[in-house]
């Protein structure tokens, strides 16, 4: 048994401490906006934030998540709402779209670290989230244009 | 003649074999009725509390999954697993029984109630310094836990190591006895630290190398030794790292478990900082006043940001328009939580060109942290880092550590990687 919190709601899962938290997370919490990539946490697909920071999910055992709280594209803004969420539609970012969760959960790490990134920070950072589609260029874009309306709100705060 | 020979031989090794033991013998001290837990004032007890903490006695007394304190756990000591004993107050297989003459002399001399000398594998070397207040309080402590019922394996040290009268022997030539005496010339600030650390904090019974008979090495005190597969780094002025540990950065390292110059505590250093937060942070601050000292990071100081910014600079290397197989390796898997932009790394992405482990002379804790990850209870609480021991292959990691190790650090590159990441892997099945 393990407890942890998913999207501000307390969750207990009674699974093998070695399942995978991608697994609990589309299987047995039901939440299908999370992706399976490639499952070795080399592609970024199933990305999620633990405790606040992205982490990929396919490689992070239920066991290390007890306690802690984690947060998938369904619970980055309550609306669906977050400045890049916004900035992806706005740019028309995804292609096929199957990336797009995983980049934008990491891109929210990057901003809140890099409130305005650099080309060289976008690139590194993201550098895990593959796209078969090649919307790089566009994610870059959106990037851009979410920190700088986040920016742009802080500065009017 | 021969037969005289003969017998004078017998005789004196007789009389030597009688000697050693008459040397080795203590008495066995009376068994006492386990006392209430009421016999001990609260406030002894919570001091007692803190002090087993500033140990990690649980560390070591307690076996995988096991209950706190009921003992069990192997230590692989070179010369065999030796298994910790259980000190819960069971009256039957614990120290319900023991004491408190019997527990102090435990602590201060190495020898068991039954007056068996303990291996030094228990660091009774390290404790023999704590005061008898202090061991006072542990044992009110220790007297007050729940009972647990539980046996320890028998250790598998081979004959005739296995004699524990021998260790008077290994007494007599590692062991100095007495408490911590204050060190004149000294402040009262370093003496505290001096005294957590040399005693109950045993920092050198794994930060020092050890000789051939398992004696911590004093011409090399506190210079780095490997354990378990990882590295217990040095806390004397030859450690590696590019930026030096002063007394800020060890006292944000040993209370909150990571420097921002460092990097993160991991393994069995985790439960190291798990027990020093039981200290109060006067306590703490003690310890780095002390290891500052010790290592000379003072006179390091004027040069940190021409180390900091030295650093920074191999830290945005550009891997190249098509990056080698290690650099691959770090874009896809490590970029994302530790690339650092700017002149100076964020706390939560703990930049590897000033990692004290990138930097270490042996590759044994990187292998480990890359296979198996950082728990959120290990290192800075509640962050968090997936082993990679099922996604990167032998020459994945050998890959990245020579990336990592040529582009990041100063330093010559790693001997034998693959082999350390072949032992790193038997060591935790958890990552096949």
């Amino acid at each position: 048994m393990t407890t942890f919190n998913l999207n501000g709601r307390p969750l207990t899962i009674d699974a093998a401490d070695d399942t995978p938290l991608l697994w609990v997370i589309r299987d047995l919490a039901g939440m299908k906006g999370t992706k399976f990539g490639c499952g070795i946490g080399m592609c970024g697909a199933c990305t999620v934030h633990l405790n606040g920071r992205a982490v990929r999910s396919c490689i992070t055992p239920l066991a290390a998540v007890a306690d802690a709280s984690i947060i998938t594209i369904e619970g980055l803004d309550p609306q669906g709402q977050h400045p890049l969420q916004k900035a992806w539609i706005e740019t028309q970012t995804p292609q096929c779209g199957y990336c797009q969760s995983g980049q934008i959960m990491q891109a929210a790490t990057l901003i809140k670290d890099y409130p305005n990134p650099t080309d060289a920070d976008i690139d590194a950072v993201m550098n895990g989230n593959l796209c078969r589609c090649m919307a790089y260029v566009r994610i870059r874009k959106a990037i851009k244009l979410a920190a700088a309306e986040m920016q742009g709100a802080a500065a009017h705060e | 003649m021969l037969k005289r020979i003969v017998i004078t031989v017998v005789v004196l090794a007789l009389v030597g074999i009688g000697g050693l033991f008459a040397l080795a013998w203590r008495p066995s001290l009376a068994p006492i009725d386990p006392p209430a837990a009421s016999a001990f004032p609260q406030d002894l007890v919570a001091r007692g509390k803190q002090l087993a903490g500033a140990g990690y006695c649980a560390t070591c007394h307690t076996a995988k999954g096991g209950q706190v304190y009921a003992g069990g756990f192997g230590l692989e000591s070179g010369f065999g697993t030796i298994y910790s004993t259980n000190i819960t107050p069971d009256p039957d297989t614990g120290i319900g029984r023991w004491s408190e003459a019997a527990f102090a002399r435990a602590m201060h001399d190495g020898v068991a109630r039954d007056g068996a000398h303990l291996f030094p594998a228990f660091p009774y070397t390290h404790f023999a310094k704590v005061s008898d207040d202090d061991v006072k309080a542990l044992y009110a402590y220790f007297m007050t836990r729940q009972p647990v019922k539980a046996v320890a394996p028998p250790n598998t040290l081979p004959f005739p190591l296995s004699i524990r009268a021998l260790q008077v022997g290994w007494k007599l030539l590692f062991f100095d006895k007495g408490v911590y005496q204050a060190q004149a010339g000294k402040s009262e600030e370093w003496n505290r630290g001096a005294y957590l650390a040399e005693g109950l904090g045993h920092c050198s019974a794994c930060h020092t190398p050890r000789n051939g008979l398992g004696g911590e090495r004093k011409d090399a005190l506190y210079a780095g030794a490997p354990i378990e597969g990882w590295l217990a780094p040095a806390l004397n002025a030859s450690n590696p790292a590019p930026l030096p540990w002063t007394q800020d950065d060890l006292y944000a390292y040993l209370r909150s478990g990571a420097s921002v110059h460092h990097g993160v505590a991991a393994g069995s250093m985790s439960e190291v900082i798990q027990g020093l937060a039981k200290l109060p942070d006067a306590d703490v601050r003690a310890i780095a006043v002390y290891f500052a000292d010790r290592n000379g990071s003072a006179a390091q100081a004027a040069n940190a940001d021409q180390a900091l910014a030295r650093a920074m600079a191999l830290a945005q290397r550009d891997p190249g328009v098509v990056p080698e197989h290690g650099a691959q390796v770090y874009l896809s898997a490590c970029a994302s939580c530790h690339y650092n932009g700017g002149a100076a790394p964020l706390p939560a992405r703990p930049e590897l060109a000033l990692s004290s482990t990138v930097n270490g002379p042996d590759p044994g804790s990187f292998i480990h942290i890359v296979l198996g990850g950082i728990g959120q209870n290990d290192g800075m609480p509640g962050a968090y880092m997936p082993g990679f021991g099922k996604s990167l292959s032998d020459e994945d990691i050998a890959a990245l550590a020579a990336y990592l190790r040529g582009s990041r650090t100063m330093q010559p590159p790693w001997n034998d990687v693959p082999a350390a990441i072949a032992g790193a892997r038997k060591q935790s099945p958890a990552a096949p």
